[in-house]
C-alpha cells in the first residue's frame, strides 16, 4: 500500500538519510524548553520533547501532566509568543501562529473530538479546507477519486459519498486519519484515538500506525493505555506535572510497564489512593430493578435490564469504555434531564421513587458531580460562592430573598472543609485550575447534603495531587455514612477506591465484584464483550 | 482598609491615585454612568442650558418610560439567551385593547390595567411555549408574533383609525404627576414631596451603601477605600439631588417616572437578592448546568418570558396615555429600541451577563441622545445613524474591557 505515495524515504541530505533505518537520525521534531503558564496554573515548565523520522513516539502521563498542553502548543492552539521556548522541524525554527500554519508545516492532529462536520459526505471531510480547485470551482470528480484512494490507504472501506454521521466512530477516526494523510502530512499526533474504540476497531487502528510507519509517517501518540503503548512505541515520552521526566527507547528494553507507572506517578502506585477502613453497612441506601432507557434522540435503547445497588458507606465503583452507556446511566436516574424513555424502578432507602426532573432527585438525597464540569457542572462566569450555592439556595433563604451572609459562610465552609485554592470565594470560577473547578463541583453538591453522591470521572483533567485530595475526601464522606457510585474510565481509580464493581458493557451490566475479586484484565474482558 | 487612614500625610496623592484605580477596575461598570454624563453635558452646552431645563428633564423621563420598561424585561430575556421581537407590536396592540376597553367596552381604568397586564402575560407564555416547550429559536417564535401582533393593531384600529382616550386617570400615567401634600402652602414654586421623596432616596441609599459596606469588610471582601468610596457617596447623592431638584422645579415627580422607578426596584431587587433571580442568572450563564443543579429551566423561561409579556402591556399603555390614544403605528421598533437599550447598557450576548439597572441607564442614553439631537434641530436621518454609532461603540467599548478583565 502507498507505494506510489511515498518515493522520498531517502533526505537528499546524505548525513540524515544514512541514519533513516536507526534511531539516531537528527530529529525531525524538537521542542526545546517549552514553558507555557495559565492564570494560576504553570502546566508546562521547561518541557523538551524529540521525535525521530518515521518513529511512532507515544506520550504518556497522568491526566493534567501536561500532554494535550504539549501539543495544543505545536499545533498552533497557542500560538508563538504565548509560551516559550523554541520549536524546530527538521532543524528549521518554526512560529506557528495559528493551527493553519502548523497545518502547513506537516502537522496533523487527530483530536479526540473528532473534527469532522456530519453533515457532510467522507469526501468531502477529507478535503474541507484542503480543497481541490478546478479555477475558481471545487473538482468533485479529482476530490472523489482522491478520496478514494486516500481511504484505501487507511482501509477504510465505505461509500464515499456517505455522511459522516451514517458512520461509528472507528470510521470516522479512519476518516480523520485518511484526511491528515491526504495533505502530505509528516508529524500524525493522535489523542487518545482508540478510547471511544471497541477491541477489534483499537486493534485495526494500531495496525494501521504500523502500516504507516512502515511506509515513514512519523507518528506521536498520546494514550492512557499502556498495553497498547509497549504494544507499538518505538519511543517513549513521559510528562509529570508539567514536566519531562524521561524518555525510554523500546529498542534498548526501557519500555516497561512498572518503569512508565513510576515515571508518570513519581511514586509507587498503591500510594494514589488513601487507605480507609471498609466498613460497610447491610442498609441498602439505593437501588434500580430492571432499568431500561430508550433515547429517542439516538432512536435506540441505550440501558437494557439494569439492576444494582449501593450499601450505606459504601464506594461503588462503575466501569466502562466510553460510550458504554455510563453517564447515560447515571443521568437516567438522577431526574432524566435529556428525556429517556426510562422504565424500572428506583428505590431510596427503600421507598420507590420516579424522578422526572433533576431537581426532584436532589430533593430525595441523590447528588450528581457531572463528567464534565465545563460544558454542564459549573457556571464558569460565576463565582466560587455562587457555583457553591446554586443547586440548595433554598436552605439559604427565606420566602426566596436569600440571606448573603449565610451564603457567604456556606462558601466559605466548602472552601476551607475542600481546600479550595482562590484568593476569595468571589473568584470567578473560569480562573481556577481544573482541580480547584472540581472540588468547586464537589462542594456545590456537599452542600446539597445528599445520601447518595453519584461521581462521574470525578478525577478526570486533574493533577494528582488534586486526585488524592479528592480520594481522601471520598473516603471521610463514606465514613460519615455517604454512599458514594464512582464512575470511571481509569481502573486503577476503580481497583484503588472502590468496595464493589460493577462493568458496564454496551447499556448492559456485564459483571459485578468485590474489589478483592477485580483485577484490571477481569474488568477490561468484561467492559469489551 | 484605606491607605487614606493610615497615610495621612500625602493623602491628596493616594486619593487621586485611588480614584484612578478604582476607575480603571471597575471601567465597565462605571463606563455608562461616565458616558450619561458626559451625554449630558455635551448637550446642555449645546442647547445652551434648554436640555438640563426642568421641562424638559421631565419630558426626557416621560419620553424614555415606555422604552426603559421594556429594556428591564429584555434584559433578563437576553440574559437567558434568548430575545424577543414582539415586544414592540405586542406592546402597541395591548395599548390599543386598553383603548377599546374603556371607550368602547366602556371598563372603568381599574379593571382594563389589570386585564391588559394579564393579557400581555399571556402573550409572553405563548412565546415561551414554543422556545420551551417546542424548542422553536426565540428569534423565528418572536418573528412570528412580531407579524401577527402588527396585523391585530391594523385590525382592531381599522374601523376608526386612532382611538381617542378621555379617561383623565388613564392619560395620566403617560402625563400627570404626583400629588402635593395636602395643606402646605408654603414655598408654592416647588413640589414638596417631590423634594421629600427625594431626600427619602438620598438617605436610603446611604444607609444602605453603608451597610453593605460594613458587611464585605466583616468578611474581608474586597472594598472601596475610605475616601472613593465617600467620593461615590457625593457623587450619587448629588446626582440624585440634582435631578430632584429639576423635578421639584417642575411640577414634581410624574406618574410614569413613579412607575419606572417601581419597575426598576422590583426588577433590580428579584435579579440581585432572590433565589429566583439567582436561578435566572445560573440558566443563562450555563442552562445545562442550571438544569441539572435541579432549576427547572423551562420555568424560567416561562416567567422570564411572561414578565416581558407584561412589561410590553405596561409600555403600551404608557404609550397610550402619553398620546391620549392608540395609533395605528404604535409599537414600530421599540423592540429594537429595548435591545440597544440593554446592550448599550451592558447585556451580554453570551448570556447570564447584564444588570437591571445597567439597561435603564443604556434607555436614558439612547433617549437622550434623540432628545439632544431634536432639541439641536438635528434631522431624524443623522438621530439615526448618530444613535447607531452609540451603540456600536457601547458594544465594543463592553467587549475590549471585557477582554482586558480576562
Amino acid at each position: 500500500m502507498g507505494e506510489t505515495s511515498f518515493p522520498k524515504l531517502v533526505s537528499p541530505n546524505p548525513q540524515e538519510s544514512a541514519h533513516v533505518e536507526g534511531t539516531m537520525a537528527e530529529p525531525l521534531l524538537e521542542m526545546r524548553n517549552i514553558t507555557k503558564t495559565f492564570p494560576g496554573v504553570k502546566a508546562l515548565s521547561d518541557v523538551s520533547f524529540e521525535v525521530n523520522k518515521g518513529e511512532i513516539h507515544c506520550l504518556v502521563g497522568e491526566n493534567g501532566a501536561g500532554k494535550s498542553t504539549l501539543m495544543k502548543v505545536l499545533s498552533g492552539v497557542y500560538p508563538h509568543g504565548e509560551y516559550t521556548g523554541k520549536i524546530f522541524i527538521e532543524g528549521v525554527e518554526q512560529t506557528f501562529h495559528s493551527i493553519r500554519d502548523s497545518e502547513k508545516a506537516g502537522i496533523a492532529i487527530i483530536y479526540q473530538e473528532l473534527a469532522l462536520v456530519p453533515e457532510m459526505t467522507v469526501y468531502e471531510n477529507i478535503f474541507l479546507t484542503n480543497e481541490i480547485r478546478n479555477g475558481p470551482l471545487i473538482d468533485w470528480n479529482e476530490t472523489v477519486k482522491r478520496a478514494s484512494e486516500v481511504m484505501k490507504r487507511v482501509g477504510l472501506d465505505v461509500n464515499p459519498a456517505a455522511k459522516i454521521k451514517t458512520l461509528g466512530v472507528g470510521k470516522q477516526q479512519l476518516v480523520e486519519i485518511a484526511k491528515a494523510l491526504s495533505r502530505d502530512v509528516k508529524i500524525l499526533i493522535l489523542d487518545e484515538p482508540t478510547s471511544a474504540l471497541n477491541e477489534v476497531d483499537s486493534e485495526n487502528l494500531l495496525n494501521l500506525l504500523r502500516d504507516l510507519k512502515a511506509n515513514g509517517v512519523t507518528c506521536i501518540l498520546i494514550s492512557h493505555k499502556l498495553v497498547e503503548v509497549i504494544g507499538i512505541a518505538d519511543k517513549v515520552t513521559v510528562l509529570r506535572d508539567g514536566k519531562t521526566i524521561s524518555t525510554l527507547n523500546a529498542h534498548a528494553g526501557e519500555v516497561k510497564e512498572n518503569v512508565i507507572i513510576k515515571h508518570m506517578v513519581g511514586r509507587e502506585i498503591d500510594n494514589i489512593y488513601p487507605k480507609r477502613e471498609h466498613i460497610v453497612s447491610d442498609e441498602i441506601m439505593f437501588e434500580v430493578r430492571n432499568w431500561n432507557a430508550y433515547n429517542p434522540a439516538l432512536g435506540r435503547k441505550i440501558l437494557k435490564d439494569i439492576n444494582f445497588h449501593v450499601k450505606k458507606g459504601e464506594i461503588v465503583g462503575i466501569s466502562g469504555l466510553m460510550g458504554s452507556g455510563r453517564t447515560e446511566l447515571a443521568l437516567s436516574i438522577f431526574g432524566n434531564p435529556d428525556k429517556y424513555r426510562v422504565d424500572g424502578e428506583l428505590y431510596i432507602k427503600g421507598k420507590k421513587q420516579r424522578f422526572h426532573h433533576p431537581n426532584q432527585a436532589i430533593g430525595a438525597g441523590v447528588a450528581y458531580v457531572t463528567e464534565d464540569r465545563k460544558g454542564d457542572g459549573l457556571i464558569l462566569i460565576q463565582d466560587v460562592k455562587q457555583n457553591i450555592t446554586i443547586a440548595n439556595l433554598r436552605a439559604l433563604s427565606k420566602r426566596g430573598v436569600i440571606d448573603f451572609n449565610s451564603e457567604i459562610q456556606a462558601a466559605e465552609q466548602y472552601k476551607q472543609s475542600l481546600n479550595i485554592k482562590t484568593p476569595t470565594i468571589e473568584q470567578k470560577v473560569m480562573n481556577l485550575s481544573g482541580g480547584n473547578q472540581q472540588k468547586v463541583s464537589l462542594g456545590k453538591w456537599l452542600f446539597v447534603k445528599p445520601d447518595i453522591l453519584i461521581l462521574d470521572e470525578p478525577t478526570r483533567g486533574i493533577d494528582v495531587g488534586a486526585k488524592f485530595e479528592i480520594y481522601t475526601i471520598m473516603n471521610s464522606l463514606v465514613q460519615q455514612g455517604m454512599s458514594i457510585i464512582m464512575i470511571s474510565s481509569e481502573l486503577p481509580e476503580i481497583l484503588g477506591m472502590s468496595d464493589r464493581i460493577y462493568v458496564v458493557s454496551s447499556g448492559s451490566i456485564t459483571g459485578e465484584m468485590p474489589v478483592e475479586e477485580a483485577t484490571q484484565e477481569k474488568i477490561m474482558n468484561l467492559a469489551t464483550n | 482598609m484605606s491607605s487614606a487612614t493610615t497615610t495621612r500625610g500625602s493623602k491628596p496623592v493616594s486619593f487621586i491615585s485611588n480614584i484612578a484605580r478604582v476607575l480603571s477596575e471597575n471601567v465597565r461598570e462605571y463606563g455608562m454612568f461616565i458616558a450619561l454624563f458626559a451625554i449630558m453635558i455635551i448637550f446642555t452646552i449645546t442647547t445652551e442650558g434648554t436640555f438640563m431645563s426642568s421641562r424638559n428633564i421631565v419630558n426626557l423621563v416621560n419620553q424614555a418610560g415606555y422604552i426603559a420598561v421594556l429594556a428591564v424585561g429584555m434584559t433578563l430575556v437576553i440574559v437567558i439567551r434568548q430575545i424577543d421581537l414582539s415586544v414592540g407590536f405586542l406592546g402597541g396592540f395591548l395599548g390599543a385593547v386598553a383603548a377599546i376597553g374603556m371607550t368602547q367596552w366602556n371598563l372603568p381604568v381599574y379593571i382594563v390595567i389589570p386585564m391588559v397586564l394579564v393579557l400581555g402575560i399571556l402573550a409572553g407564555m405563548i412565546i415561551a411555549f414554543l422556545v420551551g416547550q417546542l424548542g422553536i429559536p426565540s428569534f423565528v417564535a418572536s418573528l412570528a408574533g412580531w407579524l401577527i401582533y402588527r396585523g391585530a393593531i391594523l385590525v382592531v384600529t381599522e374601523a376608526t383609525g386612532t382611538i381617542i382616550i378621555n379617561d383623565d386617570t388613564f392619560n395620566a400615567l403617560g402625563n400627570g404627576f404626583i400629588p402635593e401634600i395636602p395643606g402646605l402652602t408654603f414655598w408654592p414654586e416647588i413640589h414638596k414631596l417631590t423634594l421629600l421623596l427625594g431626600i427619602i432616596g438620598i438617605v436610603m441609599l446611604i444607609f444602605n451603601e453603608i451597610k453593605n459596606r460594613k458587611n464585605k469588610l466583616a468578611y474581608n471582601f474586597d472594598v472601596l477605600p475610605m475616601d472613593v468610596f465617600i467620593l461615590k457617596l457625593v457623587f450619587m447623592s448629588v446626582l440624585i439631588g440634582a435631578v430632584t431638584w429639576l423635578l421639584a422645579g417642575y411640577q414634581g415627580l410624574s406618574w410614569t417616572a413613579v412607575v419606572v422607578l417601581v419597575v426598576v426596584a422590583v426588577y433590580n431587587f428579584i435579579t440581585t437578592r432572590t433565589v429566583l433571580g439567582r436561578h435566572i442568572y445560573a440558566v443563562g450563564g450555563n442552562p445545562e448546568a442550571a438544569e441539572l443543579s435541579g432549576i427547572d429551566v423551562k420555568k424560567i423561561t416561562y416567567i422570564v418570558f411572561g414578565s416581558m409579556g407584561m412589561l410590553s402591556a405596561l409600555s403600551g399603555m404608557l404609550f397610550a396615555s402619553r398620546l391620549r390614544s392608540a395609533t395605528t403605528t404604535a409599537g414600530t421598533l421599540w423592540e429594537l429600541d429595548a435591545i440597544a437599550a440593554a446592550y448599550v447598557g451592558g447585556v451580554s450576548a453570551a448570556g447570564g451577563v447584564g444588570k437591571v439597572v445597567g439597561s435603564i441607564i443604556g434607555a436614558l442614553v439612547m433617549m437622550s441622545l434623540t432628545n439632544g439631537m431634536n432639541l439641536m434641530g438635528i434631522g431624524i436621518s443623522y438621530q439615526y445613524m448618530v444613535r447607531g454609532a452609540v451603540l456600536a461603540a457601547a458594544v465594543i467599548f463592553d467587549v475590549a474591557t471585557r477582554n482586558r478583565g480576562k
